[in-house]
């Protein structure tokens, strides 16, 4: 009897190998040989569910192939971010002077300038979420695991602060201290950290009671261990579910304060800078407008694509 | 229920109170003056102007100030448009986007029920397919990408329909407007209703409805729709919440007269007066909406009572 065959037991006995080679391997994509793994990690779990959402996978793929071309193309093609081809502006997709999808109105080469404001939107994406995360993680953690009367001030902030018009208090921050990237990372991840922070919240609150917890406390752990140690790490599932929902939000976000005319400045420029420049010359040069659409598009589609995959991936109920 | 109305009411005082502070003091930190021109205007006349709009005064009299003028409905002047206070513009904004928003609410209620309901009655089918696509679609691409191409293709290249203006509300220039506001909550609303449905049908009542022997037809509608509104109905507040938002691109884009467009313009002019007017405004329309959602909802939800 192999041990592929065994009842699901939790641990992998005594650490006894897995029977290696074989015609069988044991993380086979054959969806028998997977469905009793023994001891597999929460990870490695998810990461075989995930690779047979082909959806998610082919979004996956292109999301990497996306974000590998914004951070090496700029490098490989001849045009820099502000440079000026004197012969050719306004021009459409053309091999001529090597300006594979066209050049704006002041001859500056389209393609480079989509990955740049690339590199500005995935930027943003990263640092936003990241601080929306830290920030949610933290705060819900340590509401639901404190309880009582503090989970209920910190939960009322929080829903005083959903009821906000964030977006324009985003917006009154903007114009009151300038245009700056760095300010449009920490503007989005302070507006983004609420739902986190519910998320976590729950997941603490229902984590608490259980007895693996228990058995901390009665070991004397201390508290700030528990919840590093503990709690947190098994909240993990539905938090990376939710930064993969959380990112297109963020682009999305700071696509439309650039498209708005109140994100990053000249000569910096991101997916939301291009699309409205491309919606003044959309009647004569309607490439200015579907060039950064697309990519901005695209880089939504997968990413929403893959948190639906991920959380397929991650939820336990859909075992 | 009148109660829980009250209540409610009394909650959003306070959140309203942050929004308007927060604003206040946001703009009065702001580097540079209103009155900073491409002129350098002299001294005396500086500060007559700073004397009559009330600047020279001590910050927290000021405050109190707005305040007191806010609860009478005053805004206070706008900086940019001289001759207009931030309240007539924005009384002169809002009948525009009101239309339009409440235009496109409806629309994509009308359209996105439907769709959700298609697709979970006829789950894993073509139109399942077909639906969830496209409303994956609507999610993704957003609605700035969505309205010029939506100008280009209707109102430049085929001739259709006008690609902006307002033209005073003229049937044509609302459609396309409004059909670019809808999408995304379209999307929204028939993933949300498909969800919510496909629950419903599996549950023991409807189960027990089928049993006793009712057709399908009155299974769905007399037992199954209603509680699968529910879902919906909570997620209306954030709907509208994004409509208006929206809307700001979207009059931006067609050029039309409504309040976003006068934010927009405020923002980049840095009429300080007007957008924060306008996030004032825009904030009590908001929360005021959540409560009219939360109570309907109560309306619909015979399990949620509300008068302890």
């Amino acid at each position: 009897m192999t041990s592929e065959s065994k009842p699901y037991s939790g641990e992998q006995p005594d650490g006894a190998p897995l029977p290696a080679g074989g015609p069988n391997p044991p993380r086979s994509p054959d969806p028998k040989a997977g469905a009793a793994p023994v001891g597999e990690s929460l990870a490695r779990d998810a990461w075989r569910r995930l690779s047979q959402n082909r959806a998610a996978m082919a979004s996956l793929g292109l999301l990497i192939a996306i974000i590998v071309v914004c951070i090496v193309g700029p490098w490989l093609l001849p045009w820099g971010l502000a440079e000026v081809d004197w012969n050719a502006f306004g021009t459409g997709p053309t091999l001529e002077g090597a300006h594979y999808l066209g050049t704006d109105a002041n001859g500056r080469d389209l393609l480079t300038r989509v990955l740049y404001g690339g590199r500005v939107s995935l930027s943003v994406a990263l640092v936003a979420s990241f601080v929306s995360l830290v920030i949610g993680v933290l705060y819900g953690a340590i509401s639901g695991y404190l309880g009582g009367r503090v989970d209920n001030y910190m939960m009322r902030f929080v829903d005083i602060m959903y009821s906000l018009p964030f977006m324009f208090l985003v917006i009154l921050l903007m114009v009151v201290f300038g245009r700056n990237i760095f300010l449009i990372y920490a503007a989005i991840g302070a507006v983004e950290w609420l739902d986190m922070a519910r998320i976590v919240r729950g997941q603490t609150l229902a984590l608490k009671r259980r007895e693996f917890i228990e058995a901390a406390h009665a070991l004397g752990v201390r508290d700030t261990k528990i919840v590093t140690r503990h709690l947190i790490p098994n909240a993990i599932g539905p938090v990376i579910i939710y930064v993969t929902l959380t990112v297109p939000k963020v682009i999305l976000l700071e696509s439309f304060l650039s498209f708005l005319g109140l994100g990053v400045q000249e000569p910096l420029t991101s997916w939301g800078v291009l699309i409205s420049e491309g919606v003044d010359m959309m009647e004569s040069a309607p490439w200015m407008l579907l060039v950064p659409s697309f990519f901005l598009a695209a880089t939504l589609f997968c990413l929403n694509f893959l948190g639906d995959g991920l959380r397929d991936a991650l939820d336990p109920r859909t075992r | 229920m009148l109660i829980y109305t009250l209540k409610r009411l009394l909650q959003a005082i306070p959140t309203l109170l942050i929004v308007i502070t927060i604003s206040f003091f946001l703009m009065r930190v702001a580097p540079g003056g209103p009155f900073d021109g491409e002129r350098q205007l002299p001294p005396e006349i500086e500060a007559n102007l700073m004397a009559a709009y009330h600047l020279d005064e001590p910050l927290p009299m000021q405050y109190l100030r707005y305040m007191g003028n806010l609860l009478q409905g005053d805004f206070g002047p706008s900086f940019k448009y001289k001759d207009f206070s931030v309240t007539e513009l924005i009384m002169q904004g809002f009948p525009v986007s009101l239309e339009i928003g409440g235009l496109a609410i409806l629309l994509a209620l009308i359209v996105g029920l439907p769709l959700g309901i298609a697709a979970a009655l006829k789950r894993n089918s073509t139109i399942d397919y077909l639906v969830m696509g496209t409303a994956l679609t609507g999610i993704a691409v957003p609605n700035f990408v969505i309205a010029p191409i939506f100008a280009l293709v209707f109102g430049v290249l085929l001739g259709w329909l006008p690609a902006g203006g307002w033209n005073g509300g003229a049937l044509p220039n609302l459609v396309l407007p409004v059909v670019a506001l809808s999408i995304q909550q379209i999307a929204y609303i028939a993933r949300m209703m498909r969800a919510s449905m496909i629950e419903v049908l599996g549950s023991h009542f409807i189960r027990t409805a089928r049993a006793k022997g009712l057709n399908e037809g009155e299974v769905i509608w007399r037992h199954a729709i209603r509680p699968a509104l529910l879902p919906v109905m909570s997620y209306l507040g954030p709907a509208i919440a994004g409509i208006i938002t929206g809307s700001v691109v979207i009059e931006q884009i067609f050029g039309i007269p409504g309040i976003g467009r006068y934010f927009v313009q405020g923002a980049l002019n840095r009429d300080y007066t007007l957008v924060m007017g306008t996030v004032v405004f825009y904030g009590v329309l908001i929360v005021l909406m959540n409560l009219i959602v939360d109570l309907l909802y109560s309306a619909l939800d015979p399990q949620i009572r509300y008068d302890d």
